[in-house]
């Protein structure tokens, strides 16, 4: 029970920690990596070039007025927040972050993640609504209509990975890999991936749901203390999990060189993606509403369904 | 087709590049109360009185810098020495009204009034942001280092009659018809 197997209670309580945690240093982490890119210096004062500025940031949401507007729908307000963590951290469940570390061997964990980020959009739908606000309102129209749009093509990318390991089976998609990853076969599903990902975790080129220049700041106008703090936790778990299942899907996930361990190559790449998704957020101009719905429309989807067929083709006429 | 393709992505991944190579540029920022910001010496800041260079206070109590100030802070009153020369007997700038604009110093006919490179002035207490002339007062000349607003002047203080100024014309002698 005490060692590191999947679905040990050790390595499931040090996944729930280190996740957490990691989403947590994210926002100093993006705030230094912004403040680099736009030649400033970001937060370097508390602590370690900073780095304790978490710290400060978590005591001051933890100590601010938890406040329910009183022309809010309560209920569900109280509830929009708690949904976007758990569905989120539902994901990492099934994410295979090495041979021996991980939480479930589920042999249906592609589906798995896309329910459970499907289920993610009712948190922004519900925040926005209950909250009674024509802005919040506007933001989870917008978050409803993009993250529908937008998750079904990013299942579709995925298929292409999945027809050539031909398992839904995260961790048997990482062992497949073995002999070359994905992102060369796959290019093009990477691609749509990685903009389907940006777009379901509202990240900045894609945030329009949230967007502060147009409607302050969407669906979580209303919302302050430790109930803003988990949509804004949750948003970088969703960065984390986005990147993470990059990394499993068409980098090899745990694998590389012998020379360091699994999980720190696992590490190594997903890394990489945070770093490059702050970097989305600090170069690329927002589009506008109808610009993004008829991208993904006209352009993305049948890019993806075109990218399936010939992957299928190629697969059979392999056989 | 090609276009879309070249507008959206090529241009989307040249501004990524482009803001990656930032992380190598040295940042901008100046942390300033560990280093100090080079403060270019004609910078408005603080208010000082400058003395002339016999050590005298230069101010003549003239008013136009109260009156060219926008926002009202400076006050002060004229008083007179024995010997002819003007004095202001309280000077006083409020540094909370203050706004750094330097019109007191270009109406200033004496270079009394200067700016100054120093802008950390901040105070717990309001009233502690009103400075009387003492705290105002300098012992040095600030910029300008040989003016003496009495030498050059026409005005008339003992030990100096009109016309001995410096560049001064003998006074028109209105008894003679001569040129």
């Amino acid at each position: 029970m005490f060692e590191y197997a999947v679905g040990s209670a050790l390595s499931i309580a040090s996944i729930l920690l280190v996740v957490i945690v990691i989403a947590a240093m994210l926002i100093w982490v993006e705030r230094r990596l912004l403040g680099f890119w736009q030649e400033r210096l970001g937060p370097n004062r508390l602590g370690w070039f900073g780095i304790l500025q978490v710290v400060a940031d978590m005591i001051k949401i933890f100590t601010k007025e938890d406040w329910v507007p009183p022309f809010a729908d309560r209920l569900s307000f109280v509830i929009a927040p708690a949904i976007i963590m758990v569905v989120v951290l539902m994901s990492f469940a099934v994410i295979p972050f090495a041979p021996n570390i991980g939480v479930i061997d589920s042999n249906i964990g592609v589906l798995f993640v896309l329910a459970m980020a499907s289920l993610g959009a009712y948190s922004v739908m519900l925040g926005g609504l209950s909250s009674n606000n024509k802005y919040a309102l506007l933001g989870s129209l917008r978050a409803a209509a993009q993250m529908v749009s937008y998750e079904v093509f990013m299942g579709i990318s995925l298929l292409g990975v999945v027809v050539l390991a031909g398992s839904f089976n995260l961790r048997e998609i990482v062992e497949s890999q073995a002999d070359g990853w994905y992102i060369v076969p796959q290019c093009v599903g990477f691609l749509i991936f990685l903009i389907a990902g940006v777009a379901e975790s509202h990240r900045l080129p894609f945030d329009i749901p949230e967007a502060e220049q147009e409607i302050c700041a969407g669906y979580h106008t209303e919302y302050s203390g430790m109930k803003f703090g988990m949509f804004f936790v949750g948003e970088y778990l969703g960065l984390v999990l986005i990147s993470s299942l990059i990394t499993v899907l068409f980098f090899g996930g745990w694998l590389g060189p012998a020379l360091l361990p699994p999980i720190v190559w696992f590490a190594l790449k997903a890394g990489f993606f945070i770093a490059f998704f702050i970097l989305m957020r600090a170069a690329l101009p927002r589009p506008r509403y109808d610009q993004l719905m008829s991208y993904g429309w006209l352009f993305l989807l049948p890019l993806s369904l075109v990218n399936l067929l010939a992957t299928g083709a190629v697969v059979l006429a392999a056989q | 087709m090609f276009s879309l393709i070249r507008d959206t992505l090529l241009s989307q991944a040249v501004t990524l590049w482009r803001v990656f190579r930032k992380l190598f540029v040295k940042a901008d920022t100046v942390q300033y109360p560990d280093e100090q910001p080079y403060m270019f010496p004609r910078w408005r800041g603080r208010i000082i009185l400058s003395r002339d260079p016999d050590g005298e206070e230069r101010c003549v109590a003239c008013n136009l810098c109260a009156v060219a100030c926008p926002v009202d802070c400076i006050a002060l009153q004229k008083a007179e020495t024995e010997d002819g020369r003007w004095y202001p007997e309280f000077f006083r700038i409020n540094f909370s009204r203050c706004i750094m604009c330097g019109f007191c110093e270009e109406a200033c006919p004496t270079n009394a009034i200067q700016l100054t490179p120093d802008f950390e002035m901040a105070e717990y207490v309001r009233q502690d942001m009103v400075w009387e002339k003492e705290d105002l007062l300098i012992d040095g000349t600030g910029k300008y280092h040989d003016y003496n607003f009495y030498r050059v002047a026409g005005k008339q203080v003992a030990g100096k009659d009109k016309g001995e100024a410096l560049n001064e014309a003998e006074p028109v002698n209105v008894r003679s018809l001569l040129p």
